[in-house]
């Protein structure tokens, strides 16, 4: 059976590339970078330019780069180190459609004593600015909002948001884990103070990931040790993954515009051919401005769960905000957050395409899915009443 | 990815009895778009009052699929008084188990069941005396209640993956626990007293018993319905049998046999018996 992976949004494939130059540091050169001896030199000369790697592809400065292990703890160190640096204070601002690594990190930090104001978004997924602005007060410590939303796509206006933001001095924070890698970022030119990033977004390994923070932010470390990353993070460096992230960058640099491009060209192309050829589907998230890799579309009275397992059935790879897929019974917050209706959000599928899809995977996909969601209306019992109250059947 | 059996990716990929009945004898009707799963189960009944036709229609995840699949199967050629005993304990058990997260999937089957023969006798479904414990999801404590019951259920989240209350907002949990508490302590009290150790057999006395048990308990249920029932053989604890007749190609026998045999030869021989069917 082929496998046709539109599930790049939860993971991707680590490039042939980054796995070759890789592998010779889990075996010839295992030396610790912060040794005094040739041996560790020559690797620590490496990690430096990986940093650099790094460093130009999100428009930074290397000593502006701290490795991490996933975009989970580059989101906890950049909110908890924040807040940690301004103890007199306890108020932040987020939105209701962050990542779990937010978005839970928000609930507990609300449970401990901190206000934590939860920007809405409407049916689209986009914020009121207005909102924003209203929420500042004196007391915020930290905005912190994400770049481009996982489930959606949905790009937020970040610079407009950052100079809200920095118009009453408050450190901003952007969770850029799906962003990096799909769209420019130029952090000089941004108002971002720190973003986080993940390798296995970018077709680098899992276990590695980025915080970003600006020259003469108030940062404190969050995993304290040793003197690793200029003391923001202690830990030995996780050579092998930290060089497999600098050549993912360079491969990521290369790459945006085909990612622009073709990759969007071909979730267009998959988009409108679902479109045309399953009735009663909507799209999710504001279209003008969306990842160029993702499709969120609902298709109305079936299950997600059930559509995803008919798909893997013959090898198609996506993923779904349905309840059952998560093991929660409620569907997931993001279209809860939007007002995706009922009849919808249980069987909303998400596709999100790399560089290594081709347009026979999209024809493969748009020949399938259609007989899938239309014997599944088959078994439910709403699409007959559905079709009964428009005077169909 | 759930860790399916093969019987639940069966049921699921070729479901049995899809479809709606179009002058039903009963009809039972659960769940709903908002809850993120539904199951409308109709059936039609025999000149002896037996469960001829069952099919459904559902909404849902592939183990409600599948749930809502073994049911219709299960309960064809049962009669009514029968059909009323099926707990969801026994779908999950057809299909071979369900992830607990999912056995909330089995319960919907035997609500839909209990709806559908409440249609039939021309009751309503006793909704009275109850509060909505759970708002998320419409959860009652009546069915809280029975779901711990039947299921030997210790805690919230078990309480959750069987009748979903509480998988919402979560405000009802310290509820959903003092009703946990409480339906533990009557279940503790109604306990009857251990039963007295059932004496040690030989194998000659062993497979006396089961030849009186079968021809005592079972075989003439079984005959009256034109099968019948042949022990072939005792290893230790496995009791291997034989169906003759109509039952040797009822689609229902697997679970006639596990369910009811074995119950039978457990009660009245050993409790350690376990039931093989010898197909022809």
């Amino acid at each position: 059976m082929k496998t046709v992976y539109v599930d790049n949004n939860a993971t991707t494939m680590v490039a042939p590339e980054v796995l070759e130059a890789m592998l010779p540091y889990f075996s010839e050169f295992y030396g610790n970078p912060s040794s005094m001896h040739f041996f560790g030199g020559q690797v620590q000369k490496k990690v430096n330019e990986a940093r650099e790697k790094v460093a130009d592809f999100l428009g930074a400065e290397p000593s502006e780069i701290v490795f991490t292990s996933c975009g989970t703890e580059s989101d906890n160190a950049a909110i908890l180190g924040t807040l940690d640096s301004y103890p007199e204070k306890r108020h932040l601002i987020t939105t209701r459609v962050e990542h779990p690594a937010v978005d839970n990190l928000s609930t507990y930090l609300s449970r401990k004593g901190y206000r934590v104001i939860e920007l809405s978004v409407d049916r689209e997924g986009r914020l009121d600015l207005d909102e924003l602005r209203e929420s500042i007060t004196d007391e915020t410590i930290l905005v912190t909002i994400m770049y481009a939303n996982n489930e959606t796509g949905v790009i937020f206006p970040i610079g407009e948001i950052g100079e809200i933001v920095k118009a009453r001095g408050i450190p901003f924070h952007s969770d850029g884990v799906q962003a990096a890698g799909k769209i420019p970022l130029n952090l000089k030119k941004s108002t971002i103070d720190m973003l986080s990033i993940s390798g296995h977004k970018l077709h680098a390994p899992k276990g590695i990931g980025v915080l970003y923070i600006r020259k003469g932010t108030k940062f404190s470390p969050f995993l304290i040790g040793g003197h690793q990353e200029k003391g923001r993070r202690g830990g030995t460096e996780n050579v092998p993954y930290i060089i497999g992230l600098g050549e993912a960058c360079e491969l990521a640099k290369k790459n945006l515009e085909d990612e622009n491009t073709r990759v969007k060209a071909l979730r267009d192309y998959l988009e409108s051919k679902i479109l045309e050829k399953v009735p009663n589907t909507l799209v999710n998230g504001d279209r003008k401005n969306r990842l160029p890799n993702t499709l969120s579309v609902s298709f109305e009275y079936v299950e997600g769960e059930s559509i995803l397992l008919l798909l893997s059935d013959l090898g198609i790879c996506a993923s779904s905000g349905s309840a059952c897929t998560s093991g929660s019974l409620e569907p997931s917050h993001v279209l809860r957050a939007m007002g995706v209706p009922f009849t919808a959000a249980h069987g909303s599928i998400r596709f999100s395409l790399s560089i290594y899809n081709t347009k026979e995977e999209m024809d493969y996909i748009v020949e399938h899915l259609p007989p899938i969601i239309q014997r599944l209306r088959d078994i439910s019992p709403f699409w007959k009443d559905y079709l009964k109250s428009q005077g169909k059947q | 990815m759930w860790d399916y059996t093969e019987k639940v990716k069966d049921h699921f990929l070729n479901p049995r009895n899809v479809g709606e009945i179009d002058n039903p004898d009963g009809v039972g009707e659960v769940g709903s778009l908002a809850c993120g799963d539904a199951l409308r189960l109709s059936f039609t009944l025999d000149e002896k009052k037996r469960i001829k036709d069952a099919k459904f229609k559902t909404f849902g995840c592939a183990s409600a699929i599948a749930s809502s699949s073994a049911l219709t199967e299960i309960i064809k050629g049962m009669t009514l008084d029968e059909a009323a005993k099926v707990s969801n304990q026994d779908i999950a058990n057809y299909l071979g188990g369900l992830p607990e997260e999912k056995m909330h999937c089995s319960v919907m089957g035997r609500e839909a069941l209990e709806a559908a023969i409440a249609n039939y006798r021309g009751q309503k479904v006793v909704k009275e005396d109850f509060e909505i414990v759970c708002k998320c999801f419409g959860v009652t404590d009546n069915e809280i209640i029975k779901a711990i019951r039947e299921n030997d259920l210790n805690t919230v989240e078990q309480v959750t993956y069987y009748t979903k209350a509480g998988g919402g907002c979560g405000q009802c949990h310290p509820k959903i626990e003092a009703l946990i508490e409480r339906v533990r302590r009557e279940m503790e009290k109604e306990a009857p007293p251990a039963k007295p150790e059932k004496k040690k057999l030989t194998n000659i006395q062993k497979i006396k018993l089961i030849e009186e048990t079968l021809g005592r308990e079972i075989i003439p249920a079984l005959k009256a319905d034109g099968g019948d029932l042949e022990l072939i053989d005792v290893e230790g604890n496995k009791v291997y049998v034989a169906l003759r007749g109509k039952c040797s190609f009822c689609p229902s026998s697997e679970f006639t046999l596990k369910k009811y045999v074995e119950t039978k030869l457990r009660e009245f021989v050993s409790d350690d018996i376990e039931l093989e069917e010898v197909r022809p």
